[in-house]
């Protein structure tokens, strides 16, 4: 089975993982998920009805605790890294115009 | 003997009687690195300062009797993917190039606490997406054995600072065989435990259902230690597991009489160097002599291992990398209009080429219409690779085989095909997808000079048996090292 990836395709998945490809960068993102997919293929080579798609190997559970606040403010430490803050706040761009 | 030679639990012990001090390994340690670090380039942050510092904050402990664990005292190597406190934290990323996180990962925290000194924090490639150190950001790391060639990935520089005596043992993270592969081209050990025995907090994540933090270090008495010691249930971690076996030391027993030990054909297929299968199956001549019960066997479905991993890897870290914004923490760029500009410009310029690709395979195989028929499709194969395993471990103690089907690549030889430097990965992607625990141990020299890796598997929550046969081969084998070629 050969995967076609349009022009598209490519766009869409650009704006689902927010990144910027330059058409240089597209025509090789194009024929890079062409060959793995069709790479990829190859797991229908095995019949897989009736088996249940495992997302882990062990069960896992969620970890609940009782509702108390154990950590301390840490605001300062927590905004240290960001590249703008504003009143102890992070900084974003304009969202709407 | 020079310090440097000496293995991580045999200098704790010789600080312990006050033979050497936690300054003299430190500044043995720096030394070297001064000689060496220019043409390797193991690290990505040295903090010279820092460890002088707590090495007279460690020597007082141990002086006081606050450290007397087995690891006390020892300069340690961080894969730069693990938080730590103060200190630059890249990811070998460009994202991350100014990120100093406020809080550090358990499994430095437990070093820390067994008085470990932090050297620094070492090369990888970036987010742990690649089989040779090349695509860090930062520069490839090269082999100590010959520096043209690759000391494999994606913990390279972890494997290579520990060959080189850059550091006593290093951490390393395991998501495809990123410790295994390249401790076996560097010819040192590593170990990726079960997963969720090491809790992954602060791990920087890529693929959080196969990320495993383990060691790397000179031998498998360090391997058993310091896995011991960064072995702990962490609630913080939601997938860790409370297990009260983890006394991996006690499995330091030179002996596997009627130990089982299957070795499967597949391993040994199309593609393998001969060298390296001959070596492989020299060691499991070796354990045979020593009273093993060696058998071949078809493990099936090894092909279809890479397909699902890479599937299943680039669709977690589609998710996982999606916190990389430029809001919170890291790099953001310089000119934008409005929010979603900025988002999308500065991922295009923090990331490079491997990682877009990996997000986008992952993004893809993720959207409405493909789900099903890939990511889906991945998890049913996934399910149907861990049944073959469960199958041969009623059968098996241990499977034993190659780390990779060859010695390690020159520099610049692998990037240019993803797919052919995916298939390099085919020996230890399975253990990731089934959760078990593999370690990697030097078998043999190559003819051009390059160390042979062994592998040995276990069933999940088994390491006693893989640290046990590792070891009673390690006896048999006795001492390797560069100076052996």
């Amino acid at each position: 089975m050969a995967n076609v990836i349009s022009d598209e395709t490519i766009e869409y998945v650009g704006i689902l993982a927010k990144l910027e490809l330059n058409d240089a960068e597209k025509e090789k993102a194009k024929q890079d998920m062409t060959s793995m997919l069709d790479y990829i293929d190859q797991l229908n080579e095995l019949d897989t009805t009736d088996v249940e798609p495992m997302s882990h190997v062990f069960p896992v559970n969620n970890v609940f605790r009782e509702d108390i606040v154990t950590n301390t403010d840490d605001r300062e430490n927590i905004l240290k890294n960001a590249p703008e803050q504003k009143n102890g706040m992070f900084n974003v761009p304009k969202t709407f115009s | 003997m020079d310090i440097l030679d000496y293995t991580a639990v045999e200098l704790a012990g010789r600080i312990k009687k006050k033979e050497v001090s936690v300054k003299d390994a430190v500044m043995a340690v720096l030394d070297r690195i001064d000689k060496t670090e220019n043409e390797l380039n193991c690290y990505v942050t040295i903090d010279r300062d820092g460890a002088l510092m707590s090495a007279e904050e460690v020597q007082k402990k141990i002086d006081r009797g606050e450290f007397a664990g087995p690891l006390a005292g020892v300069p340690v190597a961080i894969k730069d993917n693990m938080c730590t406190d103060g200190m630059l934290t890249t990811c070998s990323s460009k994202i991350l190039s100014n990120f100093v996180p406020a809080f550090s990962s358990q499994a430095v925290v437990n070093l820390k606490e067994a008085g470990a000194v932090i050297i620094g924090k070492t090369n990888m490639d970036e987010f742990a997406m690649g089989s040779t150190t090349e695509t860090s950001y930062y520069g490839a790391t090269k082999n100590p054995w010959n520096t043209d060639h690759v000391p494999g990935g994606s913990s390279g520089g972890s494997a290579a600072a520990v060959a080189a005596n850059e550091c006593y043992y290093a951490l390393g993270s395991d998501t495809g065989g990123s410790i295994r592969q390249p401790a076996a081209y560097c010819g040192v050990v590593g170990m990726k435990p079960t997963y969720s025995t090491v809790s992954r907090y602060g791990l920087i994540a890529y693929g959080s259902s196969l990320d495993q933090i383990g060691p790397i270090c000179k031998d498998v008495t360090d391997c058993a230690t310091i896995l011991e010691v960064i072995s702990t249930y962490d609630p913080k971690d939601a997938t860790s597991v409370k297990r009260q076996d983890t006394d991996f030391t006690s499995a330091l027993i030179d002996d596997v009489k009627g130990m089982k030990i299957g070795v499967p054909k597949d391993y040994f297929g199309d593609g393998m160097d001969e060298e390296v299968k001959d070596a492989v199956l020299r060691a499991a001549e070796v354990l045979k002599s020593k009273g093993a019960v060696i058998e071949e066997f078809e493990l099936s479905l090894v092909k279809y291992a890479i397909p699902a991993y890479y599937t299943i890897a680039s669709a977690e870290a589609s998710s996982n990398l999606e916190r990389f914004d430029g809001i919170k923490y890291g790099y953001r760029t310089n000119e934008y209009e409005g929010l979603h500009q900025m988002y999308k410009k500065t991922r295009s310029e923090g990331f490079g080429p491997e990682v877009k690709r990996r997000i986008m395979l992952g993004s893809f195989v993720l959207s409405s219409g493909y789900y099903d028929a890939y990511y889906l499709k991945a998890l049913k194969v996934k399910a149907l690779i861990k049944k073959a395993f469960d199958e041969a471990f009623s059968k098996y103690d241990v499977i034993l085989g190659p780390v990779a089907p060859g010695v390690a690549p020159k520099l610049g030889e692998s990037l240019c095909d993803p797919i052919k430097m995916y298939l390099g990965d085919i020996d230890t992607i399975s253990a990731n997808l089934a959760g078990l625990p593999g370690i990697s141990l030097p078998c043999g020299i190559s003819k051009n000079g390059l160390p042979i890796g062994l592998q040995l598997m276990g069933d999940c929550f088994k390491e006693k048996n893989i640290i046990r046969a590792a070891y009673a081969y390690e006896q048999a084998r006795g001492k390797f090292g560069r100076e052996d070629r």
